[in-house]
């Protein structure tokens, strides 16, 4: 009896861990979004300057298609930059920003650098928008359906896998219900 | 090239580890004693090289190389310079490296302070030790290399989160870490004790001081992740119950209760397994505490990576370490008989008492910490444990063991006399009984709790200087013999007193600053003001600062105190353009009474600044409270044992 009770703690453990390995399973970049299913929160954005063109929640209605959270300022936005070219060249499905509390001028300036995939770009610099949408960091892209809805959210760098796996996949079903 | 430089010292760093944990494993099975001198020298190579590849990082972020990753995506041109290096270990990377620096340091710090151990028993430890270091050396290879370089590399970085341009962050961490890591020691001789099958009397007096080390350590890492969300966060938090504040109570709990035990285990040769067990569960808890936050299963505003591959290895490390031990205590436990006896009252049960109190509130705190993360793991369902679960049940079982504070450090080991012992604290019960009809009487809010806060606090603290009164016999011998008295009494039992005499200081200052602190809010106009609990607090003007990486507006507000002294406070806002993120300066007028804290937001068009007056009574006792229980530590590892030792052979028969 008294043997038993000495493998108690490990009994406890091994429980524990089974637990932790479920908490691990769950992507914690694919949950927390409350947005999923919901239709884009509203807003109304400036163009960035040295562009004409402003984002509204309006402009991602009646088609499938990707909005980015970006900035000048972060360099894993500069390593995605490539991808993003490349969706936008492919034409699979158009690419909408929001360049996000960057300095006036910055957003442009950087895009001029190293090319422009977005069809719109809106300037958040205040970053309520980014809050509306629950943002935590850049990158972040969403996938918005034809309705105008949140149908997913990635969170950092879309790789070549991210897209390839991942995100061409829900754009073409999206496209074709 | 001395990002390279780095890697390769790590990768060195792996191989001594592996290797010596190998060797000494295999000396041991062969007996081969030409194993126990490697032991030594292995560790103190493994703490140079691991010392050396922390150097190099820290050398890439001072020259600001952004052809490295962590730097690129920490730091930044403009920071100060001091937080160039501070940054060093405000990241996932270059903390995880400091821990393993913490880690070799402490083996190095092993292998030098302890020629008088056993062989067996200290190879033993040793290879544990390295094995510990394998696993996390290859943890930062493989899954968060501090040296991994980015190409094309930017022209300036991301910068530190402000929150973290702080002098709290700068000896946060390194404290809480030499904490956590210091219970890999004791840990270690936990694991080498059970596969010697052997644990005494005198392997409690090796692994004391160690405990001791790591627990002061870890009691100053919390005190300071405290001061730091008090002062830097903004909202007067000194305690949150935040799932990562939580993480570093945990082991702290396990820890107390640890070196509780460890005394009865070096003075009555009893409670062994139970020792061991808590031994194993300290360091556990320690790593669940640095790691689970970082994997990705504790979310929080703490969490700095979050990597699923990282979790992964994280959780196989866990497995590894605390299953294996735990499966080796399963089998090995019975072979630890304890050989001392008690009786129902004595110092053993009492701290027996004691142990089970701390067993309970770290479930507690484990069930608070992790319930809600299980919940929404099983089901959709979202759910929050905050402070009102743990006021209601923490609380009051830490008033309950407070209860018995004074009363187990009076008792005798082995039989105590029940009588004597309520003589001897008749005048702290009347203490603790007036002090706390004042409180209630005198209280803002509240009456109970005040009430209850203050007695016990001043029950804790008359009980120490009860306690101290008859060992050195004060008011009953002449003066002299009673200093001379205080004077032999052993290193290990002031540290005793003092710490216990911290705590009733903290106890006294949480109940002040959280039961009886107000708030108020106002939009002011340069030259209005607003009064609170008798202060007035008037803005005097708002002034424009840019500094090289932040510009803030700078609020001065003058404090007319209720007893009519005045002060200035400096309060400000400050926006960080390279990460957009704005953070509160708080302003504080602190005396001993309490501290009179301001902060100041973003104007708006017409109505003024928004400035947010709090008080805080006696919150400057937080402080103070927490560098007595440090010092109280820092006094017992000082005692080395064996003047307690001599002590008692020379005075027997006398209750220490």
């Amino acid at each position: 009896m008294n043997r038993f009770f000495a493998f108690i703690p490990l009994i406890a453990f091994a429980g524990m861990a089974v637990y932790f390995w479920m908490g691990l399973r769950q992507d914690p970049s694919a949950i927390p979004s409350q947005l999923i299913d919901e239709p884009v929160p509203v807003f109304e954005l400036e163009p960035i300057r040295g562009f004409d063109q402003g984002l509204s929640h309006a402009d991602l209605e009646g088609e499938v298609v990707l909005l980015n959270f970006f900035g000048s300022w972060c360099p894993p936005c500069l390593i995605e930059h490539p991808m993003l070219m490349q969706i936008a060249r492919s034409g699979e499905v158009p690419i909408y920003a929001i360049d996000w509390k960057d300095e006036p001028g910055a957003g442009a300036a950087w895009l001029e650098r190293h090319g422009n995939p977005f069809v719109r770009i809106g300037d958040d610099q205040s970053g309520r928008t980014a809050i509306d949408f629950g943002v935590t960091g850049a990158p972040e892209t969403f996938v918005i359906d034809r309705e105008g809805r949140v149908r997913y959210r990635h969170v950092g760098v879309i790789t070549e896998e991210v897209w390839q796996e991942t995100l061409l996949p829900m754009v073409e079903a999206l496209k074709r219900s | 090239m001395i990002a390279e430089l780095g890697q390769f010292l790590l990768i060195l760093v792996l191989c001594v580890a592996v290797l010596q944990a190998g060797l000494s494993a295999a000396g041991l099975y062969f007996k081969d004693p030409a194993v126990f001198g490697f032991a030594r020298m292995g560790a103190i190579v493994q703490f140079v090289l691991t010392l050396g590849a922390f150097a190099a990082l820290t050398w890439l972020f001072a020259v600001s190389d952004f052809s490295a990753l962590v730097v690129a995506e920490n730091s930044h041109t403009d920071k100060p310079f001091i937080y160039k290096i501070t940054g060093v270990w405000g990241n996932h990377e270059g903390s995880m490296l400091l821990w393993v620096v913490m880690l070799t340091g402490y083996t190095a710090a092993l292998a030098w302070a302890s020629k008088a151990v056993a062989p067996r028993l200290i190879t033993l430890t040793f290879a544990v030790q390295s094995a510990i270091t394998a696993l996390f050396a290859a943890f930062l290879l493989f899954t968060s290399n501090p040296f991994a370089r980015l190409w094309p590399s930017p022209v300036d970085g991301r910068d530190l989160n402000p929150l973290l341009q702080d002098p709290g962050l700068a000896s946060h961490p390194p404290m809480l870490y030499a904490g956590y890591v210091g219970f890999s020691i004791t840990f270690a001789f936990a694991v080498a004790a059970l596969i010697e099958g052997r644990a005494d009397a005198r392997w409690a007096r090796i692994v004391r001081p160690w405990a001791l080390t790591a627990w002061t350590f870890l009691t100053i890492g919390i005190a300071l992740g405290a001061s730091w969300a008090y002062y830097e966060l903004g909202w007067g938090g000194w305690w949150a119950w935040d799932p990562v504040e939580n993480a570093s109570l945990l082991p702290w709990l396990a820890g107390t209760a640890f070196i509780h035990s460890l005394r009865v285990m070096e003075k009555r040769d009893t409670l062994k397994a139970w020792t061991i067990l808590l031994a194993l569960f300290t360091f556990s808890l320690s790593l669940a505490g640095t790691f689970l936050v970082r994997s990705g299963v504790l979310t929080s505003v703490h969490a700095f990576a979050v990597d699923p591959e990282r979790g992964v290895f994280i959780l196989a490390i866990l497995l590894g370490l605390i299953g294996g031990a735990l499966t080796l205590f399963g089998f090995r436990a019975n072979t630890l008989r304890p050989t001392g006896t008690f009786a129902m009252v004595s110092r053993e049960s009492s701290l027996l008492v004691n142990n089970i109190f701390f067993a309970a509130a770290i479930g507690l705190v484990f069930y608070g910490t992790f319930y809600p993360l299980f919940i929404t793991t099983v089901s959709d369902e979202t759910l929050t444990i905050g402070a009102p679960f743990y006021n209601a049940t923490f609380n009051p079982l830490m008033g309950l063991l407070f209860l018995a504070v004074p009363i187990s450090g009076l008792m005798a080991w082995k039989r105590a006399k029940l009588g004597q012992l309520l003589k001897t604290l008749s005048p702290a019960v009347i203490a603790a009984l007036t002090a706390g009809f004042i409180a209630a009487w005198m209280a803002n809010a509240q009456p109970v709790t005040s009430a209850l806060g203050v007695g016990l606090g001043i029950w804790v603290g008359a009980g120490v200087l009860s306690d101290l009164r008859s060992r050195t016999k004060l008011f009953e011998t002449d003066f002299a013999a009673s200093m001379r008295r205080a004077a032999s009494l052993p290193l290990g039992i002031w540290g005793m007193l003092v710490s216990h005499l911290g705590l009733a200081v903290l106890i006294i200052a949480i109940t002040g600053v959280s039961v009886w602190k107000q708030e108020t809010r106002a939009f002011l106009e340069p030259g209005q003001a607003i009064t609170l609990g008798g202060h007035t607090i008037t803005l005097v003007d708002v002034v424009r600062l840019d500094e090289d990486n932040f510009n803030a507006a700078v609020g001065r507000f003058d404090v007319t105190r209720a007893g009519g002294s005045e002060h200035e406070i400096i309060a400000s806002r400050r926006f960080y353009p390279v990460r957009g993120m704005y953070t509160t300066e708080s302003g504080i007028d602190a005396n001993l009474a309490g501290d009179v804290y301001v902060t100041i937001g973003d104007p708006v068009e017409g109505r003024g600044w928004p400035v947010h007056v709090y008080l805080y009574p006696l919150a400057v006792w937080l402080w103070i409270g927490s560098v007595i229980l440090s010092l109280g530590g820092l006094l017992a590892i000082l005692d080395r044992g064996r003047r307690s030792l001599s002590a008692r052979k020379s005075s027997k028969g006398q209750a220490t």
